[in-house]
């Protein structure tokens, strides 16, 4: 995916506004069998999955043994015994990994990632712009997805995203893909996106960021991604953050709005008033919703209170930022 | 890349338009195009005194934060004010209504430093090889 076609912030106002597409055809897709507590699949996710209903969409994570986030994911269950899982793309080989090490013997594990393509349409116009192409879409309701005729062609579409607004996104046979990108273009409602506007977007909506907020070395605890995790069930790295959780994590994920347009940007200080050193930006942007800098990052724990004012910055330039709550765009059309 | 024929550019991509004593300037339009969409400008506080090729403005897009170098030495008499609330200005028209600063000029032969036009149309066809 190219960082930009019109442009960030033009591509950012088609998506707010009505609809864009974006080519993330790169990211890792799994096909899994079995039942999902036999064969081992149920111990890698954080959330529980068998209560999930055929066809529903689940977003979870897998842990290492020190309850660190080895990916953020999304589980899909199809039907009985039949599992999609989505990875993100620069974790896809040491999730392949994952999966295969943690997964029983019975389990039938079939990477499709080069076979699959992806491409996401999103925003308030979207379900109008695709009623042609993917028949049937109205149906479809938030974190669902289905089986649909695309372009003569079987295949999973699903109501999820990663912008905030109401969305789809098409599972496609990998070398078919550009066509259904040209026929998603034809119409004069839809734009193409790029990874700058898609970066502006989540982070408005304070979604997280593999290989920004989350890595190896940070926990759901510390990402405060909790409510996508189930202690009560047995998942690797549970024992660690149980741990962890009684203990108290060291630092934690905070977000935060710069009291002018000026961003903070990923790896800034993040200081006291008293330009004590207390944390680190993860990510950074301005936002176009709120014309103001955005961010998120790491502080240590107790050092800065809620609501409390701070510093962002490197020597030349400090930003007077303040705690925020996330998300930072709460006018999105994701559940419309 | 569009440039304008009679003001003069830095290999740092700013433009300077010299009027007697007075040095207007701001950023060309290949360091517009560069940088994408602007979002904010930190202006210098008027009466302070620059020196030649030294930073004295910094300009942020979605992508990244860019220093931009003074052309020219003298002092700081005015700042565009329209770019602290409209900073893509300098991407719609980065030669005239998204000018950065005027700065009164204390030494014009500084100006031998600086590139025609032409030279730095040329010095552009030499960074896209």
């Amino acid at each position: 995916m190219p960082l930009q076609y019109e442009g960030i912030l033009a591509e950012y106002e088609s998506t707010r506004r009505q609809s864009t597409v974006f080519d993330t055809s790169h990211m890792g897709e799994f096909l899994i069998t079995g039942d999902c507590q036999e064969n081992g699949l149920d111990r890698i996710v954080t959330q529980p999955l068998n209560d999930m209903p055929h066809k529903t969409c689940r977003y979870g994570m897998a842990l290492n043994a020190s309850g660190g986030i080895r990916d953020d994911l999304i589980v899909y269950r199809i039907a009985d015994g039949e599992w999609m899982i989505v990875v993100n793309a620069g974790t896809c080989p040491k999730m392949i990994e994952h999966f295969t090490d943690h997964l029983t013997s019975g389990a039938l594990f079939q990477d499709i990632s080069s076979q699959t393509g992806k491409l996401d349409i999103q925003g308030p116009s979207s379900r109008e712009a695709l009623k042609t192409i993917v028949p049937g879409i109205e149906k479809l309701d938030y974190y669902t997805f289905d089986y649909f005729e695309v372009l003569g062609q079987r295949v999973i579409v699903s109501r999820t995203g990663y912008t905030g607004e109401l969305g789809y996104e098409i599972y496609f046979p990998w070398e078919r893909t550009p066509e259904l990108w040209r026929e998603i273009l034809k119409n004069p409602d839809v734009k193409p996106a790029g990874l700058g506007a898609r970066d502006v977007l989540r982070l408005e909506m304070g979604y997280s960021l593999y290989g920004h907020e989350l890595e190896e070395t940070v926990s759901p605890l510390e990402a405060r991604l909790m409510k996508f995790v189930d202690l009560e069930k047995d998942f690797l790295g549970r024992d660690a953050l149980w741990k962890q959780r009684e203990h108290g994590a060291g630092r934690k994920l905070i977000p935060f709005i710069s009291e002018t347009r000026r961003s903070p940007r990923q790896h800034h200080p993040i200081c006291t008033p008293s330009l004590e050193p207390v944390g680190t930006v993860t990510s950074g942007s301005f936002s176009p919703a709120l014309q103001k800098g955005i961010g998120m990052g790491f502080i240590s724990q107790g050092d800065i209170q809620e609501g409390q004012n701070f510093l962002i910055g490197d020597e030349k330039n400090k930003i007077k930022a303040c705690w925020a709550t996330r998300p930072f765009y709460k006018k999105g059309s994701l559940k419309s | 890349m569009e440039t304008i024929e009679h003001y003069l550019y830095t290999k740092e991509h700013e433009w300077v338009n010299i009027d007697e004593k007075t040095a207007t300037v701001g950023i060309t339009d290949y360091a517009q195009a560069a940088l994408g969409d602007v979002t904010f400008v930190e202006l210098p506080e008027v009466d302070s005194e620059v020196e030649q090729f030294e930073q004295f403005v910094s300009v942020e897009s979605v992508k990244a934060a860019s220093d931009i170098y003074a052309p020219m030495s003298g002092r700081i008499i005015e700042v565009n004010p329209k770019l602290e609330s409209d900073p893509a200005l300098i991407n719609r028209s980065c030669y005239e209504k998204g000018w950065i600063a005027k700065l009164e000029i204390s030494n014009i032969d500084e100006k031998l430093n600086l590139m025609t036009a032409q030279e730095y149309r040329k010095f552009l066809e030499g960074l896209e090889t």
